[in-house]
């Protein structure tokens, strides 16, 4: 079956990220929400499907049903349209989107918004490990002491040992994140973080100390999208989705081929550059789902642009917005900030950020494609998204 | 976080380290599982639960000093990737060592140990945790 209608995002929007103590899991939901509509500069009549992203709102904020509550306080209940919550742990956000993509390009739909959002700091302490526990598997993993954190420094102890690599290196993910985010204001950290500092934070699983981890965020992030022919009609401009793949794997680490190579992420990225027609080498800039520095540098692996064990020349080479392969321009999980179920969404409001040209001093150079990277726990999921062209 | 009826259920698991063999390969699983991922509808009502040794060697391992409430009172812990000699890999403590000696391809073996607590009222649930050899 030929599927013939491009997707496009016209409209991009986002909270800032960060502890936003005074307010409420609705009202930044609605805010983004609100900041993409606004920006593609269409009504919330056009909006055929609304797909809300969260992930943790269950536990953490004792509310479901995010879907209608979104529709509901944007102001859209009347409009009767669909509203539904897309769970997929910590890739909720590209799984969202990848429903919208799914739906325009089937013809089916002609425009669709996407709000993803995630309220964390309503729970303090150690509390949090509980509910992110329950994104491993709950029965194998977390009832024995496993916490995200844990498992990844499982995976860095191993990834060390059998490469040799220094901590350092996996910590350049984290440096780099900060000086990005620095000069992006809806970052949740926007202080430089020397390597000295960060290799002396607490420990919090070892190998990994604090600074290899993403923090808890607050933040929403929204898209609208559409079909070729509904941003013909409507003379909009809009970044064009060139290609959306998505693959599984075993849910516990202790399961998978490899402890430090995530099948699902090498899959999804082979699979999105195929269907996109472009190669590593026109990839402008890459967000990567650093929510702890190991899985930054695995990730340049398993996305394809390093082979197994060598992500450190890649570091090496430079990944600053000026180098030849910028990572994270946004400032990354580390330092933009992790609210999980909207992190994915948020990567893509910097990439529609960068390609239109607007990102200021964190501007990549000539940017025509991205990257997107978004993973589930220690990755069960990843989604690889390729946006860009026109 | 535990209720009593989940916990119970998995006791022959966690108390004996009881594991699916599938019939058609003879591949080893643990935790248990009714399908085999290489077998599929060729293992259906053939996985057979067997009796595992409990001795293995660390694959990678960690401390943990960030610890959810029901091991605050164990903290800092040692927990570990541990590769059964009869194949699967499990995530489990490893306890009564000197931290310095546990090392990846380390041998150790299963030993019984309370596991969690949940707060002083709840209960407390048991399971395996390993030993250096």
């Amino acid at each position: 079956m030929q599927l013939s209608e491009n997707v496009f995002i016209i409209g991009a929007g986002e909270t800032k990220f960060g502890e936003l103590w005074e307010r409420s899991l609705r009202e930044i939901a609605v805010e983004a929400g609100l900041k993409a509509i606004e920006n593609a500069g269409i009504y919330s009549k056009d909006v055929q499907v609304l797909y809300g992203s969260n992930s943790l709102g269950g536990t953490i904020n004792a509310q479901n049903d995010i879907g209608s509550l979104i529709a509901d306080f944007s102001g859209i209940a009347s409009n009767h349209i669909p509203a539904i919550r897309i769970e997929a742990s910590t890739a909720s956000g590209a799984a969202a989107v990848r429903e919208a993509y799914l739906g325009i390009k089937s013809g089916e739909i002609d425009c669709a918004i996407v709000g993803a959002v995630e309220k964390m700091t309503d729970l303090y302490g150690n509390e949090m490990l509980d509910h992110l526990g329950t994104l491993l598997d709950r029965e194998w993993e977390a009832f024995f002491g496993a916490t995200p954190a844990a498992l990844a420094a499982l995976s860095a102890r191993k990834y060390m040992h059998d490469f040799n690599v220094p901590k350092e290196k996996l910590m350049s993910i984290s440096v780099n994140d900060h000086l990005n985010a620095t000069m992006n204001p809806d970052a949740q950290y926007r202080n430089k973080l020397t390597m000295e500092t960060a290799m002396g934070s607490t420990m919090v699983a070892d190998p990994l100390n604090i600074m290899d981890c993403s923090p808890m965020s607050d933040g929403a992030a929204a898209l609208v999208m559409c079909s070729e022919s509904f941003m013909k009609k409507n003379k909009k401009e809009g970044i064009k989705i060139m290609s959306s793949a998505v693959s599984q794997d075993f849910l516990a680490l202790h399961s998978r081929n490899s402890y430090y190579t995530m099948d699902s992420t090498v899959l999804a990225a082979k699979s999105a550059l195929e269907k996109s027609g472009i190669k590593h080498k026109d990839v402008s800039f890459v967000e990567l789902h650093n929510s702890f520095s190991i899985y930054g540098l695995t990730a340049i692996e398993d996305l394809g642009f390093a082979e197994k064990g060598k992500g450190k020349q890649v570091i090496d080479e430079g990944i600053g917005v000026n180098d030849s392969l910028p990572i994270n321009p946004s400032g990354g999980l580390k330092a933009k900030g992790n609210p999980i179920g909207a992190v994915g969404v948020g990567q893509f409001v910097e990439a529609v950020t960068q390609l239109r040209g607007k990102a200021g001093q964190r501007q990549v150079k000539d940017a025509k494609f991205g990257m997107l990277h978004n993973i589930a726990g220690t990755g069960s999921t990843s989604y690889v998204h390729i946006v860009g062209g026109e | 976080m535990g209720k009593l009826s989940a916990v119970w259920r998995e006791t022959n698991h966690r108390y004996r380290l009881i594991a699916h063999e599938c019939g058609n390969c003879k591949k080893m699983y643990f935790p248990p599982r009714d399908v085999c991922p290489i077998c599929h509808r060729e293992s259906i009502g053939k996985m057979k639960e067997k009796e595992l040794s409990g001795l293995g060697t660390v694959e990678s391992f960690t401390i943990v000093h960030d610890a959810p409430p029901a091991f605050a009172r164990q903290r800092p812990y040692v927990l570990a990737l541990i590769r059964l000699d009869e194949g699967p890999v499990l995530t489990a403590q490893i306890v009564d060592s000197v931290a310095s000696e546990i090392d990846i391809g380390k041998r150790v073996r299963s030993v019984f140990r309370k596991v969690r607590e949940d707060g002083k009222g709840g209960i407390i649930q048991y399971g395996y945790k390993f030993v250096l050899e």
